[in-house]
């Protein structure tokens, strides 16, 4: 019985660190290529640890393509999104939980069934819009139509409501208005699903790429992904520089996921509980 | 007075995200229905023409392709993903130690973006210096052409030209399959995770003393409280599947599609005909007929699957 337990113990720690180890590969092999030299990246066999450690792919990558103005857009445009789902999910959720109103429920259900319509459904016309605005090419286009979320107000709702009524009351005796209740008392109180919407949103955002891919004429303009789907199309072959750019653009979030490992992944999880 | 005074209030906080909603998401499905009646191309529109485009789409070939290629992709990465997922999950819950850090492993590639991931596996499925190739000629096996090889698995394994209907996918498509999986893998793990941790133990317990065997215990105990779960991650991984997009335009060709097609999936075909060559009226036709198929997928689960979901009462 012993024995038995112990082989399966076995057997089980091989299966799940393989699986790890394959998980963990690419990136591995990403980091490796990426401080490599073109002739040692496609060298047979290949080396694992680079034998000549350089890093002019990184150079090549920070100072010839434009990488700091594509992390620059990418940034900007993550940052407004996320304040703008927050802001109009808090107000659209607070609608929702603390005002009874005729038509209320009707409204919420329409918003859930349009959240079931997925993005390439309207994306062409979505394009014809934002193009009759003259917004191609400009922040506008990247931020303003994802600056509401119905994800998000969905759970912003789901948590205010658990918020006992008589605190309103309260706020209202000691002179706190609508906005003052619900940014001093109620956000304090579901900050948790604040979190979790902002981890979606960021993560979103920053790996966002078919609508950016549309909407960006110009080298300026381009958030990360784009600038990085360009560059691996021009650069096709130079390996070390195309697994650098790679490593660049996704470095944010990995640092990010570092360091908010368990909201990042507890937040993922609850969100499949509630279905 | 009363009566107005009740909905300014609330519509006051309600219009920010109302009017984005209106403005973005309501006004483009309504117009992207519209569109697809009118003959909408480069110089905008010369009228409605009816279904014209709809038949011109069911007549159209590479439509076809698009959405046999899309069917079989699903089909591949759907079980793949669940069945893989599954498995390390139930693994994972047996108590190991250190199970932190692997879930945070398997979870890293969830939160990098399709576009990188897509340039990293290219470059390991490249036919000539990719590390993959390197694995298969170290364990005595041929290399394989990957994202370059049209042919489909079934033939690849039979070792002949099949018809069009049995090839299978290609292993162009496999290949993208198996990178998805990688990628949505640790997601589903943590939601896996999470209902077997609502299993209460005592089911467990009590199936041991009417002396289940580990087997029957999985079969009778587990899959069943997990169905809800499984339910969801099926339902969810099939939408996601059916809009693959980023890993067409960046692994495949030149042109994206290939090889010979073998790739174009729904979404790169629409994004081709409505924003490439600007054929809008078309291009939203696609869409609206994806739409009512992403639809009826989906109402099958419901119906046909639900039924074998148990729900505790």
């Amino acid at each position: 019985m012993k024995f038995k337990n112990i082989l399966s113990k076995i057997i089980i720690y091989t299966i799940v660190i393989s699986g790890a180890l394959f998980s963990l590969l690419p990136f591995l092999w990403m980091i490796s290529t990426s401080f490599k030299t073109q002739r040692e990246a496609i060298q047979i066999p290949p080396t694992w640890i680079p034998k000549l450690f350089t890093l002019d792919a990184y150079k090549m990558v920070w100072t010839k393509i434009s990488f700091p103005r594509y992390l620059y857009v990418s940034t900007v445009i993550t940052v407004f999104t996320l304040l703008g789902v927050v802001l109009t999910s808090l107000l659209a959720a607070y609608a929702f939980s603390w005002f009874k109103f005729k038509g209320r429920e009707t409204l919420f259900v329409s918003l859930l069934a349009l959240m079931m319509v997925p993005i390439p459904v309207y994306v062409i016309p979505l394009f014809i819009l934002v193009q009759y605005l003259g917004w191609l090419d400009t922040y506008y286009a990247l931020i303003v139509p994802w600056s509401v979320n119905i994800f998000a107000i969905f759970l912003l709702r789901q948590h205010m409501r658990s918020i006992p009524k008589d605190l309103y009351d309260a706020a209202i005796i000691d002179g706190c208005g609508r906005l003052c209740f619900l940014f001093r008392i109620i956000l304090p109180l579901i900050k948790p699903a604040v979190v979790t919407i902002s981890i979606f949103n960021i993560i979103g955002s920053w790996n966002a790429f078919m609508w950016p891919l549309m909407v960006v004429n110009s080298n300026k303009m381009r958030p990360i992904q784009v600038g990085l789907a360009y560059f691996s199309q021009g650069e096709s072959t130079n390996y070390p520089a195309l697994m650098a750019a790679s490593f660049i653009a996704i470095l944010p979030l990995v640092i990010l996921f570092f360091i908010a490992q368990k909201q990042i992944v507890a937040s993922y999880a609850k969100s499949g509980l509630k279905g | 007075m009363k009566g107005l005074k009740a909905y300014i209030i609330p519509l006051l906080f309600l219009s920010p995200a109302l009017l984005l909603l209106i403005v973005f998401r309501f006004f483009p499905i309504l117009y992207a229905f519209l569109l697809s009646f009118q003959d909408w191309g480069i110089g905008g529109s010369k009228g409605f023409i009816g279904l014209l485009n709809y038949k011109w789409l069911l007549q159209d070939p590479f439509f076809w392709q698009s959405f046999w290629n899309t069917i079989n992709y699903a089909i591949i990465a759907v079980p793949l993903s669940i069945i893989v997922s599954l498995f390390i999950a139930s693994l994972l819950n047996k108590g190991l130690k250190a199970l932190g850090l692997y879930r945070t492993i398997y979870f890293l590639p969830v939160i990098t973006s399709m576009v990188a991931v897509s340039i990293i596996w290219k470059w390991m499925y490249d036919p000539q210096r990719g590390v993959f190739n390197y694995f298969l000629t170290l364990l005595g096996m041929h290399p394989l052409k990957w994202l370059e090889e049209p042919r489909g698995i079934i033939e690849l394994i039979v070792g002949k030209e099949l018809p069009y209907l049995i090839k299978g996918p290609s292993l162009a498509l496999v290949s993208i399959a198996i990178m998805s999986v990688w990628k949505s893998m640790g997601y589903n793990i943590v939601i896996f995770l999470a209902g077997l941790k609502n299993i209460p133990d005592v089911y467990y317990e009590a199936a041991k003393i009417d002396g289940a065997g580990p087997w029957q215990r999985i079969k009778n105990v587990t899959l069943p409280l997990l169905s809800p779960t499984t339910f969801y991650v099926t339902i969810m991984t099939t939408i996601a599947s059916l809009q693959i997009f980023a890993p067409i335009w960046l692994m495949t060709g030149p042109p994206p599609g290939g090889p010979l097609g073998r790739t174009s999936v729904v979404i790169y075909y629409l994004y081709q005909k409505g924003y490439e060559e600007y054929q809008v009226g078309y291009g939203t036709a696609i869409a609206f007929v994806f739409f009512l198929f992403i639809l009826a997928i989906t109402i099958f689960q419901k119906t046909v699957l639900e039924k074998k979901v148990y729900y505790e009462v």
